[in-house]
């Protein structure tokens, strides 16, 4: 299995080593590369769009290339993960923030999404979460994190932190508004795999 | 589900939250602003953050005098003008003005040697804040120093205000060179090395295993093109600010849109070619030889 990290901007080695921690806790052949160019991307078996600055990913995106592609690859089935900002950009709709600075979105789930919903730094914290589909608890890091406002269509909330949703799945696309990277917990991305 | 949550367990400012932090601002570039029409340039170009101020650092050098903290009223008019996070400086050591800068609501605190220093003896306890702090670093003692005391993210010191990158490279291949010869080593020799860098030994450990800094390194003062911050870059820096270099350049917002792409693409000299064509003058500059011991500002700070 080939793993693809967006690396346009934002925490890449984090996912990098995470997805290779994951492959291994499945047993499972692979690789995980960073992705920048079409070619990359056209090559991968799985995506992942990390945290960072959702505003500076979206332009980025657009400016090399491969902001349809990713569409296209979701749109035919092919397993992506969005954190954080990589959230933000997988929802139709987002919030007041992303219209005031005009942030595409790649827009392949149905869910709104507000950026910063939690405020700034100073209000980021760590808290478990009880996610659909685990047994234990998972370490939630939160870091000026976003909030799934609404879901329609075929997006299911699965999971919710003090009643809010922060993580949700359409089919072969998942978001989380937590870092999963940032733990030693690599669940989300053996989720993620077995979708491949 | 059956099983029962915790919410006792939500926790603020940890270590990782704020090293965290630092993480998502990988591959960026954070610019200097000085009101909210630049901070809208900037948020526009793609920058990751920005660093409100009231004078950017070649302002400082030029017109002398002690430099502080920027006026609350600044701070808040570019914390309400976009929507990426908003840094700002305290000077050396002034951890009241830390305090204040933690409740404006700043999302990271810069302990900077662009500003006159506070203390003669101590830079800021970091530990206690919520909010991370990011520190300059000349080499990799003093880069672990400030870890030590709490930082989150460090930087280059580079030379602030002068637009030439020798002193940011400088900096960097210490640090770098410095972690390189830390591989290999057994307890007792990084032991020796600890304490000829005034280090502490289980920082000088961890980066003897990791191969980099425990936390995430920028490049910082001098950067003025497209092609420094892909310099920064190609030496291992995990992203760049950019203080004078945009807004005193002939066309801020075009420079500042080449530089944020030459940091995606640092590896890539066509896409640094493309991006550098027709940017106008970049900052006039200044030789460092030309400046005096006291007049270069990496020597604040220890």
């Amino acid at each position: 299995m080939k793993v693809g990290v967006i690396s346009v901007q934002g925490a890449v080695p984090e996912h990098l080593h995470m997805s290779r921690v994951a492959l291994d806790a499945m047993g499972r052949k692979g690789e995980a590369i960073a992705v920048r160019r079409l070619d990359d991307l056209r090559s991968v078996d799985c995506l992942i769009i990390p945290g960072g600055e959702s505003t500076t990913i979206s332009k980025l995106l657009r400016k090399f290339g491969l902001f349809a592609d990713i569409v296209a690859m979701g749109m035919d089935g092919v397993p992506i993960m969005g954190t954080c900002a990589g959230c933000v950009l997988l929802a139709k709709k987002g919030g007041e923030q992303a219209e005031r600075t005009g942030t595409e979105l790649l827009g392949l789930m149905d869910m709104s999404v507000d950026r910063n919903a939690f405020g700034r730094q100073r209000e980021s914290f760590e808290a478990p979460l009880e996610i659909e589909g685990l047994n234990d608890p998972f370490p939630g890091v939160f870091i000026r994190a976003p909030m799934i406002t609404s879901a329609w269509g075929s997006c299911r909330v699965m999971c919710r932190h003090q009643g809010e949703a922060v993580m949700a799945r359409q089919d072969n696309v998942l978001a989380m508004s937590f870092h999963p990277e940032l733990t030693g917990d690599p669940r989300m991305h053996q989720m993620l795999f077995s979708l491949v | 589900m059956t099983f029962k949550l915790d919410l006792s367990g939500l926790r603020h400012g940890t270590e990782l939250v704020k090293r965290g932090f630092a993480k998502m601002q990988q591959g960026g570039v954070v610019m200097d602003v000085t009101n909210a029409e630049q901070a809208k340039i900037a948020e526009e170009a793609g920058a990751v953050a920005v660093m409100a101020l009231e004078r950017v650092p070649a302002d400082i050098r030029a017109q002398g005098g002690v430099a502080r903290m920027a006026d609350p009223v600044k701070v808040l008019e570019i914390m309400d003008s976009v929507t990426i996070p908003v840094m700002a400086k305290c000077r050396i050591g002034h951890f009241v003005e830390a305090q204040v800068l933690e409740s404006l609501g700043v999302d990271m605190i810069d302990e900077s040697e662009v500003l006159t220093p506070a203390d003669p003896f101590m830079h800021v306890v970091k530990q206690g804040f919520t909010v991370p702090f990011v520190c300059g670093a000349r080499d990799l003692g003093e880069a672990l120093r400030r870890i030590d005391e709490g930082a989150a993210m460090v930087r280059t010191k580079g030379e602030p205000g002068t637009g030439n990158i020798i002193e940011a490279v400088r900096h960097q291949r210490m640090i770098m060179g410095k972690v390189r010869e830390l591989k290999g080593k057994d307890d007792a020799e990084l032991a020796v090395i600890a304490r000829q860098i005034e280090a502490p030994f289980y920082l000088v450990k961890e980066v003897a295993g990791m191969q980099r800094l425990p936390v995430i390194n920028f490049a910082a003062g001098g950067v003025a093109t497209p092609a420094d911050a892909a310099l920064m870059m190609q030496l291992g820096s995990d992203g760049v600010f950019v203080g004078s270099g945009i807004f005193k350049s002939n066309d801020p917002e075009v420079r500042a849109k080449a530089i944020v792409e030459a940091v995606t693409h640092y590896d890539d000299p066509k896409v640094i070619a493309e991006v550098s064509r027709g940017l106008g003058e970049a900052m006039h500059g200044i030789e460092i030889s030309t400046l005096t011991k006291e007049q270069r500002m990496q020597e604040r700070g220890w």
